[in-house]
């Protein structure tokens, strides 16, 4: 229909006005029958006549109010009105059905819309950056040595700058900075705080707006320049109550005042864009003569120019890298680099993307596990409701008028559903946006926001038509006069109800079996991680970030045997020791080979470097397997030593004893005096890499650590430890005591995180197969009490009552478990690639899940097959 | 109830509707209706009813207005009139009518047989 302006507007009108112009229509049909009455007995009719005879010349009154009532407004909206009004009422009245529908729906639109709104933040937003799409993180191609591997020198990066022609500029931060590596001083107790160095010009490329105040200046990236820091957005809230004059004002850190020069906008958030997990309150210019003799330390991202693609400049870095000095000044440090360009979002979701597709899927099962146990219900409701529409169609709604009278009680129901859903949905993101548990990217980002109302209105309305459509055919197609009949059963339609619903609940036992094989197989591959040998024992350690170094490695030494002695000392301290790197945390890497051998190129490996204490590797429970551990004697007067790991030992003296052995670390030689057991370094999932050990006496170290290893609760000891700490150095800042446990949990959180969730998609899965089973059986049970009945009359036993109905359920569970696994087995490929030390097929997980649908599906078809056995023949005969 | 027959009806009804008012000024719907049956010799069987339908369906597009007054024996009515812009309707649905109208009376004229 196509109206002018004008009309529209008259009919929107008519729309608010319908009770109004009722009154009025009514009043003047009124006066049109008194018309023709009035005439009509002037004509000479009398007694009833008149008013017969003006009444059949009208017609019907009611189809004349509604023919006019159509005309006046917009018809199909009027109809919808009525339609919704007559669900509702409906629905209310049949409120156990209604309840548990709308839980259903809620359970299986809510975990839909959660898990949306996670792909949605993570995969399909795009960066909260300028032109995010040009943003580029350049790794390297050969990132074996953790950190020091895939970063670069700030020569590198410089000439970087220089030289591209498809980058428009490149910016990096400081990739060593450790956690709570700056002292808040001048309140109290020094306050560890995170500092992150950054390139002068990384806010500017990335094109974040600050929130107060302004970036860094060139002249503030140089050395000795007036010290400045800009401030994150929760740190200034957190710390000085989002006080605006602080902009310009110096703050102590580490002792020295400097100049807070700007706030980050909140929307920024390092951590969840490049370090997962990681919370930075303050950022400081990062100065590149200071650091340009440092070797990679700094971790880049580029900008391209407008209409530059990853791939071209990707091109670009293959010709350009190779060529890249590590150090101008220092030519015999070496150049070139296997540079590496991803985007940004690629290098920020790109790892997860597969796992959320994964997820995603999981609870699009759910929600056809759910569409399809409402079609059952309401199937169900429909086979009760026969006579209604038999009724209804009787008195002449069109077969057309009762699908959509049906498809809109369903919608109604599936909107309710998303209602209850939304607030499942919004629960569950506020819970995970607050877990720090999970180390997952961009997760602190994650809301219900627009586009996730939209997915879930869009949900509901297909769900509403899925599982309505089924039902609506069904019952309009309904023989009316078999309906009607007196105690009626409608014999040939009701076996085809029971037909599909039984192909309805087969479909359910195949999709459940699909997500339990899918969950165990990811359940499986996490406890498999569980299970691995890590190298070292976390349990009953814990780890402190300590403020005792120096440049100079004797006074380094004495300050770290003086530290341990009493540290040692404290009750409960089975053993302690110092390193500067924890393993799954942190890591940096030099270089280490074999002296007097050359070697090919990407024969020698970046190797993980740990400055430590001795006995740092028994508290770390880190097994030496050969040679000695690092004695106090091994100090800057000695001869160099160095711990290698199984690895190091392979591969630069295989076949040999390599305790003895002189090795080359950046041209110093260094005795190997120990080997140890390899440890999972960068995740708890990769092979160890090449990994060394060496005296903090004899080598410098990074910010260290303090690790000890007790029999008691490692978090009791914090007090007594930090008392001693504090009795040595009194500028101790107030650091967390961390379980090493912790670190390990981190590490392995995203695996868990998936795990779990797929997990409880599966249970829900099967919770609601289960539902479905139980709901066909009992129904085909009450359906059938006569025909039961009569059999046992006959003779039937119980038990062979309740068999027969056990046997049907199982043959339909077996149906879809054979279906199930069939889809499992091709879809499992999929996944492969996120599984750990299972194969897609894994057959225990496939028997496995196999018994338990058949368990449960048993379980199910019990309850009804009891009831049925108990049916007294007497009563069931009676009866209908 | 088929819906094609009733579309015809409709078009029918709102031009016969019209021509009412235009031919006889203000009216009520009783009024109207009996107008239309008188004119047509009691041939169309209308269906009174329905003529509501088609005066909200006037009014909703701004060809007739509608005016509550009294009747020639005081009882309270309402009143409708044709509009300017329902007077350029009707001459151009009438045209359009006629011009039909002689269209389907020359095809249905054809003699049979005849080549063309």
């Amino acid at each position: 229909m196509r109206f002018s302006a004008a009309e529209f507007a008259r009919r929107v009108r008519s729309l608010f006005q319908g009770e109004k112009q009722d009154k009025e229509m009514d009043a003047e049909l009124q006066a049109h029958l008194e018309f023709a009455v009035e005439e009509n007995m002037q004509r000479g009719m009398t007694e009833e006549q008149p008013r017969r005879e003006a009444r059949l010349r009208f017609g019907g009154v009611q189809q004349a109010r509604e023919l006019q009532r159509e005309a006046r407004s917009f018809g199909w909206l009027d109809v919808l009105r009525q339609d919704i009004r007559f669900a509702l009422r409906t629905l209310r009245r049949d409120g156990g059905f209604t309840i548990v529908a709308v839980l259903i729906l809620g359970l299986g639109i809510g975990v839909n819309v959660a898990v949306f709104s996670v792909v949605n933040a993570v995969l399909l937003r795009p960066l909260s950056f300028r032109e995010p799409q040009q943003l580029l993180r350049i790794l390297t191609k050969d990132p074996k040595g953790g950190e020091s591997s895939s970063t670069y020198t700030a020569d590198s990066m410089r000439e970087m700058a220089e030289r591209s022609h498809t980058l428009q500029s490149v910016t990096g931060y400081f990739a060593f900075s450790a956690n709570d590596n700056v002292k808040l001083m001048g309140q109290g107790q020094p306050q560890p705080i995170t500092g992150m160095s950054v390139a002068g010009n990384f806010f500017d490329t990335l094109g974040v707006e600050p929130l107060y105040g302004r970036f860094f200046r060139p002249e503030e990236a140089v050395h000795g320049a007036r010290p400045v820091v800009v401030l994150s957005y929760a740190f200034w809230k957190q710390q000085y109550n989002a006080d605006m004059n602080l902009v310009g004002q110096p703050v102590n850190l580490d002792g020295s005042p400097v100049t807070v020069v700007g706030v980050l906008s909140p929307s920024f958030d390092f951590g969840a864009v490049f370090s997962p997990g990681r919370k930075v309150d303050v950022y400081t210019p990062a100065v590149m003569e200071d650091i340009r003799h440092w070797g990679n330390t700094m971790a880049l991202v580029g900008r391209m120019r407008p209409g530059i693609t990853a791939a071209q400049a990707q091109a670009e870095a293959d010709l350009v890298f190779p060529t890249l000095d590590h150090d101008t000044s220092r030519p015999a440090n070496g150049k070139g680099y296997p540079g590496r360009l991803l985007t940004l979002k690629d290098f920020v979701s790109g790892k997860l993307r597969r796992s959320l597709l994964v997820l995603w899927a999981a609870v699009g099962l759910i929600l056809l596990i759910v569409c399809v146990n409402l079609s059952n219900l309401l199937l169900a409701r429909a086979a009760t409701r026969n006579k209604e529409f038999a009724l209804r169609t009787a008195l002449g709604a069109g077969r057309a008028r009762l699908i959509r009278q049906l498809v809109t009680e369903s919608i109604v129901l599936s909107l309710a559903g998303a209602g209850l859903g939304l607030v499942l949905a919004a629960v569950t993101t506020a819970y995970l946006t607050h877990q720090t548990s999970i180390i997952l990217p961009l997760l602190s980002s994650v809301t219900i926001d627009g586009q996730a109302l939209a997915w879930t209105v869009a949900l509901a309305l297909l769900c509403g038509c899925l599982f309505g459509m089924g039902a609506a055919f069904k019952a309009s197609g309904a023989n009316m006069q078999e309906a009607l009949k007196e105690g009626g059963r409608g014999a040939t339609s009701d076996k085809g109800h029971e037909r599909l619903r039984s192909l309805l609940v087969i479909s359910e036992v195949a999709l459940a079996c699909v997500l339990l094989v899918g969950a165990g197989l990811m359940l499986r591959s996490f406890l498999r991680v569980l299970d691995v040998d890590l190298g070292f024992q976390p349990s009953q350690t814990a780890a402190i970030s300590i403020d005792s170094n120096d440049r100079d490695s004797t006074k380094r030494a004495v300050l770290w045997h003086n530290l341990l002695d009493h540290v040692g000392a404290v009750g409960g301290v089975e053993s302690a020791g110092i390193s500067d790197g924890l393993p799954l945390s942190g890591n940096r890497s030099w270089d280490i080979s074999a002296k007097g051998k050359e070697y090919r190129d990407g024969e020698l490996q970046d190797t993980f470097v740990y400055i430590v204490s001795p006995e740092y590797l028994h508290t770390m429970g880190i097994r030496l397997l050969e040679g000695r551990d690092l004695t106090w004697d091994d100090g800057a007067k000695s001869r160099r030593v160095v711990i290698i790991n199984q690895t190091v030992a392979h591969r630069l003296w295989p076949g040999q004893d390599p305790v003895g052995q002189t090795a080359l670390i950046g041209g110093t030689e260094a005795t190997v005096i120990g080997v140890a057991a390899d440890v999972r370094e960068t995740s708890a999932e990769l092979p160890a890499g090449w990994q060394m050990y060496l005296s903090g006496g004899q080598f410098g170290a990074d910010s260290p650590y303090l690790v000890v290893r007790t029999k008691l609760d490692p978090s009791a000891l914090a007090p007594s430890v930090m008392q001693a700490l504090r009795q040595l150095n009194p500028r101790q800042p107030a650091t967390e005591f961390q379980l090493v446990q912790s670190l390990v949990d981190h590490a392995v959180s995203p695996r868990r995180f998936f795990a779990m969730l797929v997990a409880i998609f599966a249970a829900l899965g099967l919770i609601l197969a289960a539902l479905g089973i139980y709901g066909v059986i009992s129904y085909s049970v009450a359906q059938r009490t006569q025909e039961i009945g009569i059999r046992m009359a006959l003779g039937s036993s119980a038990g062979k009552i309740r068999l027969d109905v056990l046997t049907r359920t199982m043959r339909m569970a077996l149906i879809g478990l054979a279906a199930g696994a069939l889809i499992s087995f091709a879809a499992s490929r999929t996944i492969s690639s996120l599984l750990y030390g299972t194969t897609p097929n894994d057959p225990v997980t496939f028997l496995g899940m196999v018994a338990l649908i058949c368990v449960v599906a048993a379980l199910a078809g019990y309850l009804p097959a009891y009831r049925a056995s108990r049916i007294d023949p007497m009563e069931a005969l009676r009866n209908n | 109830m088929s819906q094609s027959k009733l579309d015809l009806l409709q078009g029918t009804l709102d031009l016969m509707v019209l021509q009412t008012l235009e031919a006889m000024g203000a009216m009520h719907g009783y009024g109207i209706a009996r107008r239309i049956e008188q004119v047509s010799d009691n041939e169309v069987l209308l269906n009174q009813g329905t003529i509501y339908a088609a005066l909200v369906r006037l009014q909703q597009r701004g060809w007739i207005a509608a005016e509550w007054g009294t009747s020639d024996n005081n009882r309270k009515a309402k009143f409708y009139s044709i509009t300017k812009g329902g007077r350029k309707q009707l001459a151009a649905d009438s045209a359009y009518w006629h011009r039909l109208a002689g269209v389907v009376n020359r095809v249905l004229a054809m003699p049979k047989g005849e080549e063309l």
